[in-house]
């Protein structure tokens, strides 16, 4: 993937774009025919890392599918800010119909395409973790046991955002939310409740299931490449930092994916047919009060005394993905 | 009108009706900071600027760019002391990179291929006489020539270069790399004089119907100190062993050879008389290494070489095969302070390393000049005292390096140029410093910087073959590319990727990018990923 530099381009691939490489070493993002699919003049927050997410994703896949796509959106932020009636932000085929049943109305067009002997338009459902890991969960359970020929992309940004901060199963453990506040002895979010929906998709043995942040433009694009190769249910889960939810500043979206990442918090792998296939690996590894300390979703674990019971429960849930998805480097690989 | 679906009284919109660049309080703005190579670099090269043109393995063009500031690349890629590297942001990451390196590359390459300066395109019909072909003598004519003046070079010694000739030994600056690059200076139309010593200045200028002149005689007057001496002792001085390297016949120093003094001059001196058979070369230095003038890396290669240094020793008595030193201490405020206890040291020469000062003879008689401590006073605009007459390099106060004089050159002739053109010339205004803080360093590959080859010790010990070798294309380009560019956009397409807005515009490649207010909200994602720290945040006017 993309740890495996041959030559030494001063930013690598690290960056959006690299003047150094040839044009096939680089990102769809860095080209200026881009699709913009998501376009300028959305009611998106600043810094909002559901936008940047849905760009990146689906100027991604409109470029593995020359441009042939649909996609159905589930209720929740990146319906609401793209499309208030009747202006549309959208440069694409674009449906949406409710909060629960993103994943049934792309097996809907699938079916129908399918009937009409189309294999060359694609579909795409897609909805936040509120609208996939809770509300909308049967009809993806079930699209994913069909296999039903779309790809979902969730984009994950822990909580309902745009009705005002509520939990949802895809909040993280002492996350203050509206529905969690930390008062008194409380932790805000519980430790020991929510779900991972990748695993849980892993479990249903579909093609190909995948996790990115925003923070990794050039695995996230090589991911939604690669989904496109295969037929059948895939999905992809996006990590996407919210500024208003998490309580940081709208420029750090990208660091605090970042070092979701990079604490092991959040773990960025490939599966395929239920088996990882590949894991991107800690840069620089931090522990996890960098990634916490920034969030204002996470400051009653810094108050005075800290709580540092709470800091070593999350360092736990970090250590055991580093082990558990391998994400640490060899030495080798270091270099 | 159309029909509209049940319910639907609205035509579809585009978002791009609704424009919100009014949130923003705060506006992302690019700027291009002022790298600290570029700072700290005395002859004012764009350092990142020719690094950048490298990268891509664009060398004449980066060598166009370096030579535009500095026309002895090849020269100054092997004795510069570059500060460039010192200030280095990326010394806080892993190591500097390796600039001067890459300029000898550049240079180098400039030889080999044969690239040759571009004429000027008109003249302007003056008349500019430089005094002395040392490195600041060389830049002011290369400068001026570029500038259209025709420049008359007069040179007191038999070739050009001054002290890179004759103060630098072969080891490290080959002559045959002096001789081109000086060449490629005077194919600009120059007319050099050599053996022309200037006796009196204002004669000289009226003689050849002048307009201006750039004074740049060096410092080739050895500073002597009274040390008794026994008859048979030999005392020599540092620069007259160098001059005589350039000469038929090298001095003879003998097998054991003492250097007193603790400047570049004193390594110099002290790693030529090994290569010439000595067994024995010590400096005698009467401070202790931190305090001593030499730079860093020449004290380690003499050291490796087989060089001895006695700090904290001052020279009582020279005798006829030896000499007396006295050990030092340092009191408490650093100052040494002889102690009193002696030790004989045996040696067949004694040579002086104790600094130069400058022959001011043909300034005799020139009205309003000023002359502070030995050396030529100058204004800003490198003018002495008597208008017309400018003067750089080791005769003016400065730090006396190679890199200072061409710097000198450059300065001067451009203010040289204004004064002839009945101008001012008035510097462009420095660009706010691009600090390591300003950077987003995650975004560098992680590169070790790349070591230069070095000649093996037995041939350093006994030879003049050139100590530090070059780079090969491929490991300078990596060099080069471990820049980081700072302060100034390098078009890597980060802003253009992370505004989730698409409100930055990407212009092409070498058009950078513009930022449409119509859209951007200010959430600043763009400036806190830019990894070179080239776009700042501004505030709104509300």
């Amino acid at each position: 993937m993309t740890d495996q530099p041959i030559k030494f381009y001063q930013t690598g691939t690290f960056t959006v774009g690299n003047r150094l490489l040839s044009p096939e070493q680089r990102s769809v993002q860095s080209n200026m025919r881009r699709t913009n699919s998501l376009n300028s003049g959305h009611r998106a927050c600043q810094g909002c890392g559901e936008a940047l997410g849905a760009r990146y994703a689906i100027d991604a896949a409109m470029e593995a599918t020359e441009r042939r796509l649909i996609a159905a959106n589930a209720t929740g932020c990146l319906e609401v800010f793209s499309t208030p009636y009747p202006e549309t932000s959208w440069q694409i085929p674009w449906i949406h119909s409710l909060f629960g049943n993103a994943a049934a109305v792309g097996t809907g067009i699938a079916a129908a395409l399918r009937v009409r002997g189309q294999t060359d338009v694609r579909v795409i459902a897609q909805g936040g973790d509120g609208g996939t890991t809770d509300i909308g969960f049967a009809c993806l359970s079930g699209m994913f046991e069909r296999n039903d020929d779309v790809l979902y992309i969730c984009y994950d940004n822990g909580g309902y955002m745009n009705t005002g901060v509520q939990r949802s199963s895809a909040t993280p453990p002492a996350a203050r939310t509206s529905t969690t506040m930390p008062v008194g002895k409380g932790t805000g979010s519980a430790f020991g409740m929510g779900k991972f929906v990748p695993a849980i998709a892993m479990a249903h043995e579909i093609p190909y299931v995948a996790t990115a942040t925003v923070a990794d433009l050039r695995g996230l694009e090589a991911k939604i490449r690669r989904a496109m190769e295969f037929r059948g249910a895939r999905y992809v889960h996006i990590l996407v930092p919210c500024p208003l939810g998490w309580g940081h500043a709208s420029e750090q979206t990208i660091r605090i994916a970042r070092l979701a990442r990079e604490t092991g918090l959040f773990p960025e792998f490939e599966a395929e047919s239920g088996n990882v296939t590949g894991v991107t690996r800690i840069r620089r590894q931090l522990p996890v009060e960098e990634y916490l300390r920034p969030q204002h979703r996470f400051a009653h674990l810094f108050r005075d005394p800290p709580r540092a019971d709470l800091i070593a429960q999350i360092q736990a849930l970090a250590d055991r993905n580093i082990c558990r998805y391998g994400l640490l480097a060899r030495q080798e690989a270091e270099r | 009108m159309k029909r509209k679906p049940f319910a639907i009284t609205l035509d579809p919109g585009s978002s791009l009706a609704n424009h919100t660049g009014t949130w923003r309080t705060l506006r992302p703005e690019y700027v291009d900071n002022l790298p600290p190579c570029n700072d700290a670099c005395p002859a004012g090269e764009n350092i990142q600027g020719w690094l950048y043109l490298a990268e891509s393995g664009e060398y004449e063009a980066a060598w166009r760019r370096l030579t535009d500031d500095n026309p002895l690349p090849a020269v100054m890629g092997r004795v510069c002391y570059h500060p460039c590297e010192t200030a280095c942001n990326r010394a806080k990451l892993d190591s500097a990179v390796g600039i001067n390196s890459v300029e000898r590359f550049l240079g180098d390459e400039a030889l080999r291929l044969g690239w040759k300066f571009r004429a000027p395109v008109e003249s302007s019909g003056k008349n500019v006489l430089v005094v002395g072909a040392g490195p600041s003598g060389l830049s002011a004519a290369y400068h001026l020539a570029r500038l259209g003046h025709r420049v008359t070079i007069r040179e007191a010694g038999p070739l050009a270069g001054g002290m890179m000739r004759f103060g630098i030994p072969k080891y490290r600056m080959p002559r045959n790399i002096l001789d081109a690059e000086i060449a490629r200076i005077l194919a600009l139309g120059i007319t050099l004089l050599t053996n022309a010593r200037v006796d009196n200045k204002l004669e000289a200028m009226r003689d050849g119907s002048f307009d201006a002149a750039f004074l740049a005689v060096g410092a080739h007057v050895a500073r002597r100190a009274y040390i008794p001496a026994g008859s048979a002792a030999r005392v020599l001085d540092a620069v007259s062993v160098l001059k005589g390297m350039e000469g038929e016949e090298p001095a003879k120093l003998g097998r054991r050879v003492i250097v007193y003094g603790g400047g570049n001059t004193a390594v110099d001196v002290a790693r030529t008389a090994k290569r010439l058979g000595a067994t024995e070369a010590i400096i005698v230095y009467r401070r202790t290494r931190e305090k001593m003038p030499a730079h860093d890396s020449e004290v380690e290669e003499a050291l490796q070489e087989g060089i001895l240094i006695k700090w904290l020793s001052t020279i009582r008595k020279a005798n006829d095969r030896s000499i007396t030193i006295e050990k030092m201490t340092l009191d408490e405020k650093g100052q040494a302070q002889p102690t009193g206890e002696v030790e004989e040291l045996a040696a067949d020469s004694l040579v002086l390393a104790l600094g130069q000062d400058v022959d001011l003879s043909l300034l005799e008689g020139v009205p309003g000049l000023e002359v502070v401590d030995g050396v030529v006073k100058v204004g800003a605009d490198m003018m002495t005292g008597h208008a017309g007459i400018f003067a750089g390099g080791d005769m003016v106060p400065a730090e006396r390096t190679v890199t200072v004089a061409v710097g000198h050159g450059k300065q001067a002739a451009r203010h040289i140029d204004a004064w002839l053109r009945g101008r001012r010339h008035v510097p462009a205004s420095r660009h706010e410093l691009a600090t390591f803080e300003r950077l987003n360093t995650w975004y560098y590959s992680d590169a070790p910087k790349s070591v230069a080859p070095v000649l093996d010790m037995l041939r350093r010990q006994s030879t003049f073959e050139e100590v530090v070798g070059g780079l090969d294309e491929s490991t300078a380009r990596y060099e080069a590319r471990r820049c980081l560019s700072c302060g100034n956009c390098f078009e890597c397409d980060n802003c253009y990727g992370v505004c989730p807005d698409n409100a930055i515009v990407k212009l092409g490649p070498g058009q950078r990018y513009q930022i449409n207010l119509d859209y951007c909200k200010g959430c600043g994602l763009c400036e806190a990923e830019c990894p070179c720290g080239a776009i700042r945040m501004v505030p709104e006017e509300i």
